[in-house]
């Protein structure tokens, strides 16, 4: 592990020092100014750093050395699904058949690929209860899009002028994002005491001008949806869609399907709940499935099964277009299957002890912090850090940041935004029962300090790299990179 | 800590008359709320706004907003030091920290704002 601080590329740099030698050209030379307009070539040479191999790879694992990961440690990460992500996966997507195929190349040379795809389609729907699905987005928000341009473009047909989309007050902040990205006026409708979207407030708002409404279920509280049957009816009773943010997926997987509580499409986050590596912003899959009426939607290209043949097909005149370069982020789908057929019929116990694991660290923390919402949690609950606010000055911030001193990634802070200082924490299900109950000991403790030290707390972390972070300053005067001239 | 002689909006504006035009900014409560403002983007002069609807986004550490014009109108003048110092809206948000001036179009819609009591009911403030 990298102690301390260690210089910077620029600070190893010395002149005259290469980390590579390029062979002599065998082709005649000709000067660049004969083939670039003269205003286009700098002066000297770029003031890159100059390294050898050896420094240049030492700089950047020292660098990775300082990433907290999921194969380091627990990573309660509500919401983000931070779990082991078994690396038969990438022993699969390592395959040459699948790492080295061209994306270009002819279907009759990637049969293995479209097969594999077919595959996955064909899982995932039995999995949903959903129809058929396009695997182009490349994450979740992605998906949302995807799903709505089909919606709007469903309508369109119909010669239905609808211009709203319903979001509860717990979605992700995504949902309407996605919408207004779509052309949609979003309408918020507030949750019930007891964490639902408020079905009474619901039927308010849902009319002929409603296209769409965007449901997270389990929701971001981590609480089922209680009355999703009838917000099936009154959804459908006024000719709307039902869009599931399937973010929440990992906590239902074999045991309940969208398909059949009434939803016309959905997306799934594979990077989450069919377990790919993900975090610092990708690669995702975030692939989008749908009912039958809205199958001709699909962006192109979709795979076709003939016998056991497979190709794809761009013959879809009333396909929203396509929405990604290729078929989406196809190592990712890799690993996706093979988890899928890793586990087979047993994916029941994912959800089963994902909801356990939850459900018993939730018991373990309870005493100690305020429960907004107290019912039976699914997959991951949310906590309030009100209590120690209130008093003893310590808010949810400082705890999440003292967590690292114990060794801990901190979970989601301050979302869902309809709770107050909240602590959003899920364990997954493949962490085993001793490290949830050390983790809720860490815990514990950081509630305890707030009472006896709470300085302790405020001013943590204390045994990172670096310490508390002048947040605002790095915000209003971002130092965002090398002086040229100071090398 | 909200002046009697602002109008107020739901969304935490206050617009202040001034010889028919009609200076712009947050209230200490929205300022407080949002802590320490690191950016703020808003409209050119010459520009419309319109009551009640976004005319500009202001981002703390903690959230990104949009901001509601309390009135409609042509915007006459925009604060030159908030791209700078967008700290000015935390330290003096009914002074310095003024955002537009807008030469109004509808003297009528003044009615639609809020009191100064109003406001402090709205926000369940206890000097009310």
């Amino acid at each position: 592990m990298a102690q301390g601080d260690f210089p910077l590329l620029v600070e190893r740099s010395a002149p005259g020092r290469i980390g590579a030698a390029v062979p002599q050209s065998d082709v005649p030379e000709v000067p660049l100014e004969q083939i670039l307009p003269s205003a286009q070539l700098r002066g000297g040479p770029p003031p890159l750093p100059e390294v050898s191999e050896p420094d240049l790879v030492r700089h950047y694992t020292q660098l990775s050395q300082r990433n907290y990961a999921v194969d380091i440690g627990f990573y309660p990460l509500g919401s983000c699904t931070m779990k082991y992500n078994p690396k038969i996966n990438e022993d699969a997507a390592r395959l040459p058949g699948f790492a080295r195929l061209h994306p270009y190349a002819p279907d009759a040379l990637a049969q293995g690929a479209l097969r594999l795809l077919s595959e996955l389609e064909t899982a995932l729907a039995e999995i949903s209860g959903m129809d058929g699905m396009t695997f182009q987005p490349a994450a979740g928000a992605h998906g949302e899009l995807t799903a709505l341009l089909m919606i709007r473009t469903y309508f369109a047909d119909r010669g239905e002028a609808r211009t709203r989309v319903i979001v509860p007050d717990s979605a992700h902040g995504t949902n309407p994002a996605s919408a207004r990205m779509c052309g949609y006026d979003v309408v918020q409708v507030r949750s019930d005491a007891r964490g639902n979207i408020d079905a009474d407030v619901l039927r308010q708002v849902a009319d002929e001008r409603a296209a769409a409404l965007m449901l997270t279920n389990p929701n971001t509280l981590g609480l089922f949806e209680e009355r999703i049957t009838e917000v099936e009816e009154i959804m459908h009773g006024c000719g709307a869609q039902i869009y599931l943010d399937g973010a929440n997926f990992n906590a239902v997987l074999g045991i309940t399907r969208p398909g059949d509580q009434g939803f016309d499409v959905m997306h799934m986050n594979l990077h989450k709940t069919f377990s790919t590596p993900h975090g610092g912003g990708g690669p995702g899959a975030g692939p989008v499935a749908v009912k039958s009426h809205l199958l001709p939607y699909l962006p192109v290209p979709v795979v076709v099964r003939e016998g056991e043949r497979f190709r794809l097909d761009y013959d879809r005149p009333q396909s929203i277009g396509k929405i990604r370069s290729f078929y989406g982020n196809f190592g990712v789908l890799v690993r996706a299957y093979t988890y899928i057929r890793t586990f087979g019929p047993l994916l029941r116990q994912i959800a089963e002890a994902a909801v356990l694991n939850a459900n018993y660290l939730l018991a373990l923390l309870r005493p100690a912090f305020d429960l907004p919402y107290d019912r039976h949690c699914m997959h991951e609950f949310v906590l309030a850090g009100t209590r120690q606010q209130r008093e003893h000055g310590v808010t949810t911030r400082d705890m999440a940041k003292r967590l690292l001193d114990y060794g801990y990634h901190a979970p989601t802070i301050y979302f869902p935004l309809i709770v107050e200082e909240a602590m959003m924490i899920e364990p997954t299900e493949t962490e085993s029962r001793e490290t949830i109950e050390a983790f809720a000991r860490g815990l514990l403790a950081i509630a305890e300090e707030c009472r006896t030290n709470p300085d302790v707390v405020r001013s943590a972390p204390h045994t990172t790299v670096v310490s508390r972070l002048d947040e605002v300053t790095a915000a209003r005067r971002p130092d965002l990179h090398w002086p040229i001239a100071d090398y | 800590m909200y002046p009697e002689h602002l109008h107020y909006t739901r969304e935490h504006e206050w617009a202040r008359i001034e010889n028919g035009r009609v200076r712009v900014g947050i209230t200490q409560f929205a300022a407080e709320r949002l802590s320490d403002v690191v950016f703020i983007e808003l409209p050119a002069p010459g520009s419309t706004v319109k009551q009640l609807q976004p005319f500009g986004v202001i981002e703390s550490v903690k959230a990104v907003s949009d901001l509601y014009a309390p009135v409609s109108g042509t915007v006459a003048e925009v604060n030159p030091v908030l791209a700078e110092r967008p700290e000015l809206i935390n330290k003096d948000p009914y002074g310095d920290g003024w955002m537009l001036v807008v030469e109004l179009s509808n003297p009528a819609e003044l009615q639609e704002l809020m009191s100064a009591d109003e406001y402090r009911r709205l926000i369940g403030d206890g000097e009310a």
